[in-house]
């Protein structure tokens, strides 16, 4: 498989504009990633599946990470018909409240339809084109976006025989509350 | 905009599940399969809508088993989530934690010494032996078969069990491998019993071909139905004995060669119908083809040490980056992706499930189907809900 | 009132059998408990295991599972219950017919196990229905699950048909069916059943303690 520059190169060429940046990785797994720019992203992934050299057709993976200022979605991609892998490309939501739009990749590969629905799920990045998106892991009436960082969890009282610091003060207050 | 061409171009939508329209008239009887039900590996709900016995929609549920194996992740060490891999994929516990030391291996560059490489081949095929075994078992009985190759499949998943709990302690949630080798040492002892256990393996296959293969029900009742054509195959992210069947030459035992794979001599089976029928008889070949590793992982080990010597086991702590790392386990391509931040936590822990990704083609596969056959269908998917859910 | 053993053998050696109703109701009962299909998780393999040749539970009277609630005697809860799952369990726990009994297999059904700190696991199932054996073990050995089924089937032994402490399918006022939980906006709600599962207070070092059920509104 091409560099990761060369990757970069390849999709600029196609898609004049098309905003990608590359995210070096430091650890030694060498599996650097590509920034892409929301609004063209639809247009690059489908050049990324359909592209004689690169014929990434296979969405191996699609994580939601949540960072401290926004959201994001990785993707990792790799090709069935040439044998390689991976290409990993990430996308970042505006910021973590009110702007949690992304383009959904479904229409370009199927295998992200479960994958994303779970990151609307848990995080809370809503995907637009998805054919589908509502809960997967949770039932429909929950609230919350558990996989967040600043998720609380309910007060589900849970009973210890040698109770002692978090786990006492809870249970003091729920002696309390009765 | 110069998109480069494809020679076949796909209309949009190609790859979304058709629309079928009901043929009778009246309206479609909606039934909710589950979560309770006979035959559905566990607690999974399919609402099929039916048009008389045909299927007109299906839409799975899942989420029974949500458990948060990555949201406890975040809150313990990268050692401490192993017990909890073996939870994922409860009836192969050791390809489980096989993947998350690959995983973590290739974020921090650990290498793995040999003997443990041969321990860990052995002890992934045997796995893979047992659980497709089983679930030809699981999907004979919901033919009907009342649980015979489930117990013929249960005997033999047995002895391997044995060798499991000689060698690790544990018959089902072994915690066995580590970051850089496995936890303890084989002995000849135990080498000697593997080696009786798989000097009978192949008999045992033998005998389910004999039993199965030919039963007039068995192939009148899975040839020609859920076919899954290999373009959509690999768009929807199907992987495993599923995608082989489909045609598609894609084993990632072959494709990345993971540890020492490229040292064994196996063949990847591939299915030419695409139907249920192709896939039960991939997963008997692949019996055969982990029979033939075993026998040559047994001959070969080499002795030395089982873990890296230079292997940090207190205070680990990878550098920041991320990795991810998958292996071919018996239900598809099982992956792990971690982003460390330089602390003892991983900052973000994500399992690639098989199962989950699976089941993205069971509507195209059981539209037009009797509702009888969505039961095989679904059987034939072989899926484990602690693996879809987490 | 029964008779003395040594008295019973000797009328056993001349072809007489004495019993008492109590016993042989009871015989009768323990021999044939029928579980119920209801695997959750891990430890539904484990008591797949123990129904397949080498552990064999057909031996002690378990002979069918039956999937349908209404034919079943016991439900053995094995695995995870989550928060979504639980109205689900006690909606199929209503639809048993009494007499009907609850094992509570694994550590994830005793108290929601290793998975305790979920947002979407019930931290056990006794939270809502009542459990008579509680099996620990992640996951339990099918030796473990026949040891259970010994114990409940002494259980059924020692029950007196007549009484304070008799079966609740002999006592017309006791309560057979539990209220579903319904899946709130962030929890179930009600997060348990207080009149299953009294909070027991004991805790250690703080002073404080409660005797008795725990729910006390004084």
């Amino acid at each position: 498989m091409k560099t990761i520059e060369e990757i970069k190169a390849a999709i600029e060429a196609a898609i004049p504009g098309a905003g990608v940046e590359i995210v070096p990785n430091p650890s030694p797994s060498g599996q650097h990633s590509l920034r892409l720019a929301p609004d063209h992203a639809v247009e690059v992934a489908k050049f990324l599946r359909d592209d004689a050299e690169l014929a990434l057709d296979f969405l191996s993976n699609v994580t939601g990470v949540d960072w401290p200022d926004c959201l994001e979605a990785v993707y990792h991609l790799y090709s069935v018909a040439l044998k390689h892998g991976p290409l990993v490309i990430r996308m970042r939501t505006v910021n973590r409240t009110d702007q949690v739009e992304l383009p959904s990749l479904t229409p370009v590969w199927r295998s992200a339809e479960f994958q994303e629905r779970e990151i609307f799920d848990l995080f809370g990045i809503v995907f637009a084109g998805h054919p589908d998106l509502r809960r997967i892991l949770m039932w429909d009436d929950f609230k919350d976006h558990p996989m967040r960082r600043d998720y609380v969890e309910p007060d589900d009282f849970e009973y210890e025989p040698t109770a002692h610091d978090e786990v006492l003060k809870r249970a003091q207050e729920h002696r309390n509350r009765e | 905009m110069a998109v480069a061409d494809n020679k076949t171009e796909k209309p949009d939508g190609w790859n979304r599940p058709p629309v079928m329209e009901p043929e009778g008239e009246g309206e479609l009887l909606e039934v909710a399969m589950g979560p309770h039900h006979p035959s559905t590996h566990g607690v999974f709900r399919m609402d099929v809508a039916l048009d008389g016995e045909r299927v007109i929609r299906l839409k799975p549920v899942f989420g029974y088993l949500h458990r948060n194996h990555e949201k406890l992740a975040e809150g313990m060490s990268y050692l401490g989530s192993m017990p909890f891999t073996d939870r994922l994929d409860y009836i192969c516990s050791l390809t489980n934690n096989w993947a998350y030391a690959l995983a973590v291996e290739k974020l921090t560059g650990q290498e793995v010494p040999e003997r443990a490489e041969y321990l860990r081949v052995i002890l992934g095929e045997l796995t893979r032996f047992q659980n497709h075994a089983s679930s030809i078992g699981f999907l004979i009985q919901e033919m009907g078969a009342s649980g015979t190759p489930l117990m013929y499949a249960f005997r033999e998943r047995e002895k391997i069990l044995d060798l499991f709990e000689a060698l690790t302690g544990a018959r089902m949630m072994v915690n066995y491998m580590r970051f850089g080798g496995c936890r303890v040492d084989a002995s000849a002892a135990w080498l000697d019993a593997a080696r009786k256990v798989v000097a009978g393996l192949p008999g045992f296959a033998d005998e389910m071909d004999r039993l199965l293969s030919g039963n007039e029900i068995l192939m009148a009742r899975t040839q020609g139905v859920g076919i899954l054509r290999p373009e959509l195959a690999v768009n929807a992210g199907v992987t495993g004995p599923m995608l082989r069947a489909s045609g598609v030459n894609y084993d990632i035992r072959k494709v990345d060669g993971y540890g020492i794979y490229n040292r064994f001599n196996f063949r990847v089976p591939l299915g030419d119908h695409w139907d249920v029928y192709d896939r039960y008889m991939i997963r008997l070949l692949e019996m055969r083809e982990s029979i033939k590793i075993l026998e040559q992982a047994l001959k070969d080990i080499p002795a030395g040490p089982v873990m890296d010597p230079k292997a940090k086991l207190r205070g680990f702590r990878p550098k920041p980056g991320e990795a991810y790392g998958r292996i071919e386990a018996p239900k598809g391509e099982l992956g792990f992706y971690l982003i460390s931040d330089g602390g003892p936590n991983p900052y973000r822990y994500r399992v690639r499930p098989p199962s989950l990704i699976n089941l993205t083609v069971l509507e195209d596969m059981a539209l037009g189907e009797n509702v009888a056959d969505v039961v095989l269908i679904f059987g034939s998917v072989d899926i484990v809900l602690g693996e879809v859910d987490r | 009132m029964a008779v003395e053993a040594g008295l019973k053998i000797e009328l056993g050696k001349q072809g007489v059998f004495v019993t008492t109703l109590e016993e042989l109701y009871n015989w009768g009962r323990r021999n044939s408990i029928w579980p119920m299909q209801f695997g959750l998780a891990c430890c539904a393999i484990e008591m797949i295991a123990t129904t397949m040749a080498r552990y064999d539970l057909a031996r002690f009277g378990a002979e069918v599972f039956r999937p349908s609630p209404r034919q079943a005697d016991l439900m053995i809860v094995s695995g995870t219950v989550t928060k979504k799952m639980a109205p689900q369990v006690v909606r199929l726990y209503n639809q048993m017919a009494e007499p009907k009994y609850v094992i509570a297999m694994g550590a994830c059904a005793i108290s929601g196990g290793p998975f305790k700190q979920g947002y979407n696991v019930l931290k056990g199932i006794d939270r809502y229905i009542p459990v008579d054996v509680h099996i620990p073990g992640c996951p339990p050995r099918p030796e473990a699950l026949i040891q259970a089924f010994m114990t409940l089937q002494k259980k059924i032994d020692g029950q007196h048909l007549t009484g304070e402490g008799r079966p609740r399918h002999l006592d017309a006022q006791a309560q057979g069916e539990f209220p579903v939980p319904v899946p709130g906006e962030h929890d179930l709600e009600p997060a348990s059943n207080p009149g299953v599962w009294p909070v027991p207070l004991v805790i250690q070092g703080s002073g404080i303690r409660d005797q008795g059920s725990g729910n006390s509104k004084s």
